[in-house]
């Protein structure tokens, strides 16, 4: 098993015909199962063209009504990313992955608020994706540093994300599933929520958890964690030599009113049991260490 | 995006939020002209940069006579005013705002926010009006009335109401305390704002409500669809390599240390500077090349991190997922040798071709020190600087 897809999901891809799209579809269709997963392209008005012979429908709902796909990842430029998860929320897909970066915050409030009552699940915006080792990526994170195993990875950064897996893969320790939440301040699917599911998860023993400054979210986790989790947790919060009122690169990373820094974090996540690390470099042997118990 | 006081209030005006009136000078004539334009006998001489705190840092000055405004416009045009916000070194004042005085009886504070975590707009209202809100938040946070606005509806005028009465306003001027409220979220959606706030709000002795304040923060993802706020732009008031660098699309921040680092992503750009300090060094900026770094790109990244003259040594750490490693270490040596480098240079490189990129640095006779692992390579970089 593995959280939210495993090699028998089917995905569309919405803004597949673009440069980014294409490229990455090519990529995601490379990896493991890929070339049964991926059936389906979304791009108006290019409907029944086709991408390395994925076809390509004028909507969603034409695409999961002809495939039976009910995953879609975006990779639509960001004027027009929000509006196309609308679209996805609409036509009642289980999971809708947005990887587009730049999307408005207030284009982000008018979706999350219509997507209020609907069961659509969104992962991002501003994401690297998620991917179960060996069955499936959905997403642009270098398959190859991942491996098959019982380690779960969520993370609101890219290369981080990567810097993490890369030092589990490097120890022998395989993931069960990665998943990458992203670095806006308004997203979809939480730290909290996907250690939900790993919690449940009977494949994975343990998780990496990877935050950074900005808001709220990581200490909601952790305090959830202290009264629920069954598995041992491994944290580090990026942000602890980031001055106060600048943000870092991602829109959510960025500490303002005195918080969202990356102490309190750490020191929340401490108190309600994480095994932190201060030390980036750290995060696998932090894993390997209480896994030897 | 930040703008200046006095374009907050030009835009304010537009959604019908009652400002004093007031003039933006760039010289002490021009002060001197708008006062007497303006007319009266009380002026505020306000100076404008982007930082808060600007009255205690001695940049806000009431003045009665002509005489007054000359000498205070002289004595503030060109001052480094250094506030909370500012850093020690402050800064310079190149324009000012001379207004209208006013007769205030009461002091209030409005904010709005992108709350996070309840994913809506928040309002934000408070009796204790001219105090930082941080402040008030530590030891009063009872004063403090929230309202999340459902964005269907937007702000509704018994919404409105209710705040307004709560945080103090006299029946007499609910009205148009209402009329303030709903144009403050408007302007707050319709110009993609991601933090508004007027402190302080004011009653004057004849019962209106005003905006003395405004301080806008605006979403730079939606910029594109806002031309009119992307002319309010000061350049002066941001940081020349900050600038320099998103001429690149390059994500850079300068810092107070002196290892300039060179990753891609920012959380791993985060960590990179973390590290650093971890092993006793200091990061000298925050740089994220982002995902699709060329070679002009990387060479713009050195250049920028050389003009630092603290700069000591720089670390590059990549993890390349779709950014190949030898690409990556191309533009490295390609930037090394047309900036003829003149720092240590540790380079890590992580993920897709990792090999054919280290061969790559290896064999370019550069004097380039190869980092393992994110750890080793912080480890030598901070050495590096510290002979140095």
């Amino acid at each position: 098993m593995s959280i939210l897809i495993n090699k028998n999901t089917r995905v569309m891809t919405q803004g597949m015909t673009g440069k980014v799209g294409q490229f990455h579809t090519q990529n995601c269709i490379a990896y493991a199962n890929g070339k049964n997963c991926f059936v389906a392209g979304v791009t108006p008005k290019k409907g029944g063209q086709n991408f390395e012979g994925v076809p390509i429908y004028n909507s969603v709902l034409e695409a999961k009504q002809q495939t039976g796909a009910t995953v879609s990842v975006i990779y639509v430029p960001p004027p027009y990313a929000a509006a196309a998860i609308d679209e996805a929320v609409e036509a009642d897909l289980d999971l809708v992955i947005c990887i587009t970066e730049g999307i408005p915050v207030h284009d982000m409030l008018r979706t999350r608020y219509k997507m209020a009552g609907k069961r659509t699940v969104l992962i991002g915006p501003n994401c690297p994706g998620l991917i179960t080792p060996d069955e499936i990526k959905i997403g642009i994170m270098p398959g190859h540093i991942h491996r098959k195993g019982r380690i779960g990875v969520v993370s609101r950064s890219g290369t981080l994300t990567y810097e993490a897996v890369g030092q589990l893969t490097a120890l022998g320790l395989g993931q069960s599933s990665c998943v990458g939440i992203g670095g806006d301040p308004i997203n979809g699917l939480k730290h909290l929520d996907v250690m939900k599911l790993f919690n449940d998860d009977a494949e994975t023993d343990a998780v990496i958890m990877v935050g950074e400054i900005g808001g709220s979210d990581e200490e909601e986790c952790a305090r959830w964690i202290k009264d629920n989790m069954k598995k041992p947790v491994v944290g580090f919060i990026a942000g602890i030599t980031a001055p106060p009122g600048k943000r870092m690169g991602h829109a959510g990373a960025i500490i303002s009113g005195g918080q969202g820094g990356a102490d309190d974090k750490l020191a929340v996540m401490e108190e309600c049991g994480i095994h932190i690390t201060r030390n980036p470099a750290e995060m696998g042997r932090v894993m390997q260490k209480l896994l030897k118990g | 995006m930040k703008i200046h006081e006095y374009q907050g209030k030009e835009i304010l005006r537009q959604f019908g939020v009652p400002t004093p009136r007031g003039l933006a000078c760039f010289t002490v004539d021009e002060a001197v002209a708008a006062a007497q334009q303006l007319g009266g006998s009380v002026w505020v001489v306000k100076a404008q940069i982007h930082a808060g705190g600007r009255g205690k840092g001695g940049g806000v000055k009431v003045v009665r006579s002509p005489e007054e405004v000359k000498r205070t416009a002289q004595q503030i045009l060109g001052m480094h005013l250094v506030t909370h916000q500012t850093g020690k070194d402050g800064q310079v004042v190149r324009r000012l705002l001379i207004e209208e005085g006013m007769q205030i009886t009461q002091e209030f504070y409005l904010g709005m926010v992108v709350d996070r975590s309840s994913q809506r707009v928040v309002l934000l209202a408070s009796s204790e009006g001219g105090m930082e809100i941080e402040e008030v938040a530590k030891h009063h946070p009872e004063k403090i009335h929230k309202l999340r606005i459902d964005p269907a509806a937007g702000l509704l005028a018994t919404e409105a109401a209710q705040i307004a009465k709560k945080i103090g306003i006299p029946d007499a001027a609910i009205t148009e305390a209402v009329m303030v409220l709903q144009g403050l979220y408007r302007t707050f959606v319709e110009k993609d704002a991601m933090l508004a706030e007027i402190n302080p709000l004011v009653l004057t002795a004849d019962n209106h409500v005003i905006a003395l304040d405004a301080k806008f923060n605006f979403d730079s993802n939606a910029l594109y669809r806002h031309p009119e706020i992307v002319a309010y732009r000061d350049l002066d008031e941001e940081d020349p390599a900050e600038i320099e660098a998103s001429k690149f699309d390059l994500s850079y921040i300068s810092l107070d240390g002196d290892i300039g680092c060179l990753v891609n992503g920012a959380g791993l750009a985060m960590a990179t500077m973390d590290i650093i300090k971890l092993y006793g060094g200091s990061p000298a900026n925050f740089l994220d090349v982002g995902g699709g770094a060329t070679t002009e790109k990387v060479t713009e990244a050195f250049k920028l991190m050389l003009k630092n003259p603290n700069i000591k040594a720089i670390l590059v750490n990549i993890f390349g997922g779709i950014m190949k490693c030898d690409v990556i270490a191309e533009g490295v040596v390609a930037a090394a040798r047309e900036v003829s480098l003149s720092v240590p240079l540790v380079v890590r490189l992580e993920g897709t071709n990792v090999d054919l990129g280290k061969k790559i640095l290896a064999e370019s006779g550069l004097p380039i020190i190869s980092g393992s692992d994110m750890a080793d390579a912080a480890e030598k970089v901070v050495a590096a600087a510290r002979s140095k």
